[in-house]
């Protein structure tokens, strides 16, 4: 037990407690808004955590330098702009909401690590293209870390457990980690690459059972350019679905997700594949609920599942909703900021979106 | 004559991305793009690694090269610590550079990406936002894409966000100071003038096959081409 114990402190990274820059992602700010604005919540109001939100923050660059029309002399030198502003703010602790970000901060910092002129030159890039200094962050991490972290203190808020209400039993979730989490750096995952325990960790301290499955570990398939380019997204859908086909047996009840691509692309590729080829990963033909970590966080909290914005997930998720026991006004769904009813969209030919219980 | 493996050395990131391969093709049992496409990681860092320039150049102007879909999973498995997407990205920068993007199919795809997000960049200051995702170019997106993409602003600001607003928040505006120092960083580190090769080879190609282009912007007949075209000659 000792020894084990010795061989898993290897698999351990340094989370900072308190005093967070955060770095908001382009997919997820779009795909996913109430993600962010959950995190902030959970953190500040929950957690009593100081964590700033700057507004002259913009992209790293990352979907960009990863479909390679960003040099990686620009994106180090963005990143460093980045790293500046947090050091306007007097802050040390650097928190990308984006595992794409997460992986490409990391490289940017293994880089200056490994290759000091390369560090000198970024410096020098920023100085005369802009006139500002920065500081390497003390400590990188991403949100899912910090979640992670506090995972027991937020159960002891919680009002739901990922109990199933009918048997009783731990509802069965599929955890996907992002490739640029751990893939990239393994000693900036929790638990590596191999054993990453950042979800699965949130998943069992809240109730619920890890499903393991051949495909735990296949990457989403988003692949930058093979989605971005319509011609491309066959490479997309086929990894996906290589993945549900993988897992449909274990009968999960929902997916949890740590970067906002996987999320998207396992909760739009079911409708794809649903409307492409009449397959769908559940016995009611309304696919696998996606979430992120924020949402099933807020959920278990007893925030509106509205306000997180699950009603932007093609996948919806009242059979999770109603599997955890958790009450909901059918009518909020499709009301806006201002309180009105935005009406309903449009209904797939072949996913099923309304429940019926 | 030109030697691409000496140009290949000057990018940091060739040095960390491979020392001394012993082909064992790990990297391409575990790629998600070799068991989609006709494409070997192993084989690309065999090429590479004998420096032979004829083969390097057939490279830059192949298919192959634009198959990976970077997602890393080699560099985590690679006993040797290489990371074959990283000389993969790489060949891809160098094969812009040389104009050879526009010799293939996938690598002429490179302008529908610089219209759509490099442009996105240094217009906005995202890669992408909801407003850059028109449900017409993303059938895939689904109908509640469309229906939130129509309500943005109701819903993204119920969900705390601050769509096309000044201060902080999602989906923000970012202001034009900033914008104009990223765009700085992009003239001095040489983004800018991968995004100008990037729109002086494709017009030339266009020019070649006497297909219309505009200066700016997605509506125009090569920017469809580009994101459209599959000859479907790709996959095993």
């Amino acid at each position: 037990m000792t020894k084990n114990k010795h061989y898993w402190n290897q698999y351990q990274k340094e989370i900072a407690d308190d005093n967070y820059f955060y770095e908001r992602s382009c997919i997820r700010q779009s795909f996913f808004p109430g993600s962010e604005t959950t995190f902030l919540k959970i953190l500040r109001e929950e957690l009593g955590k100081t964590i700033i939100d700057d507004p002259n923050q913009h992209t790293c660059t990352g979907i960009g330098y990863h479909s390679d029309v960003v040099p990686f002399d620009t994106t180090m030198t963005v990143c460093a702009r980045l790293f500046s502003l947090m050091k306007d703010a007097g802050f040390k602790n650097y928190v990308p909401s984006c595992v794409t970000s997460f992986g490409v901060f990391t490289e940017v910092i293994e880089t200056w690590q490994n290759f000091p002129e390369e560090l000198e030159k970024t410096r020098n890039f920023l100085r005369k293209a802009t006139g500002r200094e920065f500081d390497i962050p003390n400590n990188i991490v991403h949100p899912s870390d910090i979640i992670y972290k506090y995972r027991t203190e937020l159960k002891n808020k919680m009002k739901y457990q990922l109990i199933n209400q009918e048997t009783g039993k731990p509802l069965k979730g599929v955890e996907h980690i992002g490739c640029h989490y751990g893939k990239i750096f393994s000693k900036h995952a929790v638990g590596g690459a191999e054993f990453p325990q950042v979800l699965a960790g949130m998943i069992e301290e809240w109730g619920g059972e890890v499903v393991d499955y051949p495909e735990r570990r296949h990457c989403c398939g988003f692949g930058f350019r093979q989605y971005l380019v319509m011609a491309n997204r066959g490479y997309s859908v086929a990894n996906t679905k290589k993945k549900f086909d993988s897992m449909q047996a274990y009968k999960p009840d929902f997916v949890l997700t740590n970067c906002p691509g996987c999320t998207m692309f396992m909760d739009r590729w079911q409708y794809t594949i649903a409307e492409m080829e009449g397959i769908t990963y559940d016995d009611k033909k309304m696919g696998i609920p996606v979430l992120t970590y924020e949402e099933l966080a807020g959920l278990l909290l007893g925030y509106n599942p509205w306000d997180l914005g699950l009603q932007l997930h093609q996948i919806q998720s009242e059979s999770l909703l109603n599997k955890i026991g958790i009450k909901y006004d059918p009518k909020d769904k499709f009301v806006g900021k201002s309180g009105t009813f935005l009406g309903e969209p449009n209904k797939p030919e072949k996913l099923i979106v309304d429940y019926e219980k | 004559m030109t030697n691409y493996y000496n140009l290949l050395l000057q990018d940091i990131r060739f040095k960390e991305g491979l020392s001394a391969c012993m082909n064992c093709g790990v990297c391409t049992a575990i790629c998600p793009a070799a068991e989609f496409y006709k494409y070997d990681p192993r084989q690309i860092c065999n090429i590479v690694q004998t420096r032979d320039n004829e083969k390097i150049e057939d490279l830059l102007k192949s298919e192959t090269i634009w198959y990976c879909g970077q997602c890393m999973s080699c560099k985590a498995r690679c006993p040797r610590g290489n990371a074959p997407a990283l000389v993969i990205s790489v060949l891809r920068k160098l094969s812009q550079e040389l104009g050879f993007f526009i010799e293939s199919e996938k690598g002429r795809q490179q302008f529908a990406i610089k219209r759509s997000v490099g442009d996105n960049i240094l217009k906005i200051g995202y890669c992408v936002h909801v407003d850059t995702v028109d449900p017409k170019l993303h059938p895939e997106q689904g109908p509640v894409w469309k229906w939130y993409f129509e309500n943005a602003e109701e819903l993204a600001d119920r969900m705390g966000g601050n769509y096309n607003k000044y201060g902080p928040g999602a989906l923000r505006i970012i202001g034009e100071k900033n914008l104009e120092e990223v765009r700085k960083i992009f003239e001095l580190t040489g983004g800018s003038q991968l995004h100008q090769n990037i729109e002086n080879f494709s017009k030339e190609k266009a020019k070649l096959t006497n297909t219309s282009i505009e200066n700016e912007g997605i509506n125009n007949e090569y920017y469809l081409h580009t994101y459209i075209e599959n000859s479907n000659k790709h996959q095993k």
